[in-house]
């Protein structure tokens, strides 16, 4: 499996191991064999595109879903041994797609959730801490999604938890909704708890992963620190363009200065050392055969780029 | 946090307050069976005694001696008619009996035309016949004292009030249950649930818990609906009248969780639950008397929940038996409850 080894010194105690996970669902294998580790003050994301197997993951760590095969330890503890209650108890769940109750209240489902944990934070500082004040009164089917989105986040954190699942909490989000979730996440981290969250979003796990493992139909094809895996690439920017003729991938490799070579629907993308040097040969090369080019765009290198690195397909890609 | 909060507790009123919250649901539970009543009530109201319509065919003299001895005799209409009218009043039911005859070697001869099927043409020959024979002569050979009682809960709307509570019962437990499990799951509220530390008992119970609250209600709206509107007594305890009904309640709320157990699907549950709950309309005695059911399927009948509840309901309501002779019943009743709880707590799908 390609992954990046050197992770700097990581201090925070280990609040989530998995080793050799699997899950099969008939003939999907929707977990392939998963390695993971989290630690306290640290976020764990699990990037990848729809189907990758995310949502499996995270609910075999929650205790939801049993794997076929493989072994999961959450604060130490096994799902199934008898202290799965206690083990709850520690614990914050955001689930990809519960809708609450629609006749409640935002205040009395903080309420509820709240009920069930033995020790926690107070109602009024979870609706404070998600901006849900104005809101409080409100019943959940008049909330707007980023409200709902803030209202499941409220039931996860109202039990203080050690650790936080999230599961694509900003999905569907405008950016101002999107940010406002983010802050919280952070707060929470910075006060040392421990994150695991998926996303497919490469932003997000770019902004608010320590470790990210991107995830593709069920494996780890890629895992570290997210400025690592970019500078994995060897690119310090990516040239991405269109051409209205064929070149082949060993002739847009052996030009000086690139490093690696793609291909997504049309386009072409390159990782690239000396941007400068590279256009001119790039220009010089469809000239000389007589290619015309279309479009060209270059920018910085992202977690995309190393999802397409290891797959050949975008994030977003079907 | 200075109050702790009990889990069963706020997931019981956030049951009530789902419930209350729906007008719908309200409006079953509630009105739906008063608006039943009204209406059966008034397609079944007790009328005054029935009269009984006579008529006579033909010309001889003997037929107007008969005419005039009917005509003094209480609750009969008598008139003379054609031969063709009669017999087309007499298929249509607007005539009970048709009279022909006459004289014949000198005696008083007639013919009595009914239709023996229907309990108005029987009550006819018997009323025309006594009233004919005694005004031609015939004397009573015993002394005959009347004495007549009008029976309580006797009215066909004393049988019906104790049977749509038992239905009432059984529905808003089902479908008020029933529903509320199904949605929760399909949107996944139910596996966000078991991803907290929540007892899996407590939201079992708190289905129940909500129940009883809102059962007692509705069949006091009911009891006092058929008391006010119908003068339907109470003749038993009202304790044991809320006993049994909170009983029915919680055994229909444990088939119900047993219903909506598995499947995540509005349209399978109600499937499910209406072919669970239908024959129980037929056959446990709502309507009508399950005594008209052959005689060997009264075992497996009473052995219903809906009708242990039924027959419990009335024996309070219309007998005002002693609690004691219905522990047949409340036992039934018990059994199915706990059988529903105990496979639904095994068999229910958190996910
Ligand atoms: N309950 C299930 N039954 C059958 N297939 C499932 C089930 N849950 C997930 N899958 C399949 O497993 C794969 C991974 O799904 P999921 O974990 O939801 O991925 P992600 O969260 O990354 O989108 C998909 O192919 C999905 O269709
Ligand atoms: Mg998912």
């Amino acid at each position: 499996m390609p992954s990046v080894t050197s992770t700097p010194a990581r201090t925070g105690a280990v609040t989530l191991r998995c080793r050799g996970l699997v899950k099969r669902f008939g003939r999907v294998t929707a977990v392939d064999g998963i390695d993971l580790e989290a630690q306290a003050g640290e976020c764990l994301g699990l990037l990848g595109p729809n189907g990758a197997g995310k949502t499996t993951t995270v609910e075999i760590f929650e205790g939801l879903i049993r794997p076929d095969e493989g072994l999961v330890e959450v604060l130490g503890k096994r799902w199934g041994g008898g202290g799965d209650h206690r083990l709850r108890m520690r614990l914050g769940v955001q689930l990809q797609e519960t809708q609450l109750a629609d006749k409640l209240t935002v205040g009395e489902t903080i309420r509820l959730f709240r009920s069930f944990y033995e020790k926690g934070r107070t109602v009024d500082a979870v609706v404070a801490l998600l901006g849900l004040e104005p809101k409080r009164h409100a019943r959940v089917h008049k909330l707007s999604g980023g409200q709902r989105q803030r209202l499941a986040l409220a039931c996860a954190l109202v039990s203080d938890p050690e650790v936080l699942f999230l599961d694509e909490p900003t999905t569907g989000l405008d950016p101002q909704a999107r940010l406002r979730i983010w802050e919280v996440m952070e707060e929470f981290r910075d006060g040392g708890g421990s994150v695991i969250l998926t996303t497919h979003y490469m932003e997000e796990a770019s902004r608010l992963c320590d470790e990210v493992a991107i995830m593709d139909h069920g494996r780890i094809v890629a895992r570290g620190a997210p400025r690592e895996l970019v500078e994995s690439l060897d690119a310090d920017q990516i040239v991405e363009f269109t051409i209205d003729g064929e070149m082949d991938n060993a002739a847009l490799g052996s030009l000086k200065g690139v490093n690696t070579v793609g291909r997504r629907g049309d386009e072409r993308v390159l990782g690239v050392e000396n941007t400068g040097e590279v256009l001119q040969a790039l220009m010089a090369e469809l000239e000389r055969r007589g290619i015309g080019l279309d479009t060209l765009t270059t920018r910085l290198p992202t977690l995309e780029d190393v999802f397409v690195k290891h797959t050949g397909r975008g994030l977003r890609d079907e | 946090m200075s109050e702790k909060l009990s889990p069963l507790r706020e997931l019981t009123l956030a049951r009530i307050r789902e419930f209350v919250r729906e007008p719908a649901a309200v409006f079953w539970t509630f009105g739906f069976p008063v608006l039943l009543a009204v209406g059966l009530g008034i397609a079944f109201r007790s009328r005054p005694p029935e009269t009984t319509a006579v008529v006579l065919v033909g010309t001889d003299a003997a037929l107007e001696r008969a005419e005039e001895i009917l005509r003094d005799v209480e609750n009969v209409d008598v008139s003379r008619v054609s031969s063709d009218e009669a017999a087309t009043s007499l298929r249509t039911g607007k005539v009970d009996l048709v009279i022909t005859g006459g004289r014949e070697a000198g005696r008083f001869s007639f013919t009595y035309r009914y239709d023996p099927m229907r309990p108005a043409g029987r009550t006819a020959r018997l009323v025309v016949d006594a009233a004919l024979q005694r005004g031609l002569g015939r004397l009573d050979v015993a002394d005959v004292q009347e004495e007549t009682v009008i029976e309580q809960g006797g009215r066909y709307i004393d049988f019906l009030i104790p049977g749509l509570i038992g239905l009432n019962i059984m529905g808003s437990s089902m479908w008020g249950i029933g529903y509320a499990v199904v949605l929760a799951r399909r949107r996944k509220l139910i596996k966000r649930l078991a991803a907290t530390p929540m007892r899996r008992s407590h939201y079992m119970l708190s289905y129940i818990f909500s129940r009883i609250v809102f059962l007692l209600a509705e069949v006091a709206a009911l009891v006092a609906f058929g008391w006010l509107v119908f003068g339907v007594a109470v003749h038993g305890s009202f304790l044991w009248l809320g006993f049994v009904s909170l009983l029915g309640g919680i055994s229909f709320t444990g088939l119900a969780l047993l219903v909506a157990s598995r499947t995540d699907s509005t349209e399978v549950a109600s499937g499910l639950m209406n072919a669970f709950m239908l024959p129980m309309w037929l056959l446990s005695g709502a309507f009508f008397s399950y005594e008209r059911f052959p005689e060997a399927v009264h075992p497996v009948i009473r052995a219903l929940p809906l009708t242990a509840l039924n027959d419990a309901l009335r024996a309070v309501v219309n007998d005002g038996a002693p609690v004691l002779s219905t522990l047949p019943q409340v036992a039934v009743l018990a059994a199915w409850g706990a059988l529903g709880f105990l496979l639904a707590l095994r068999l229910f799908r958190w996910h």
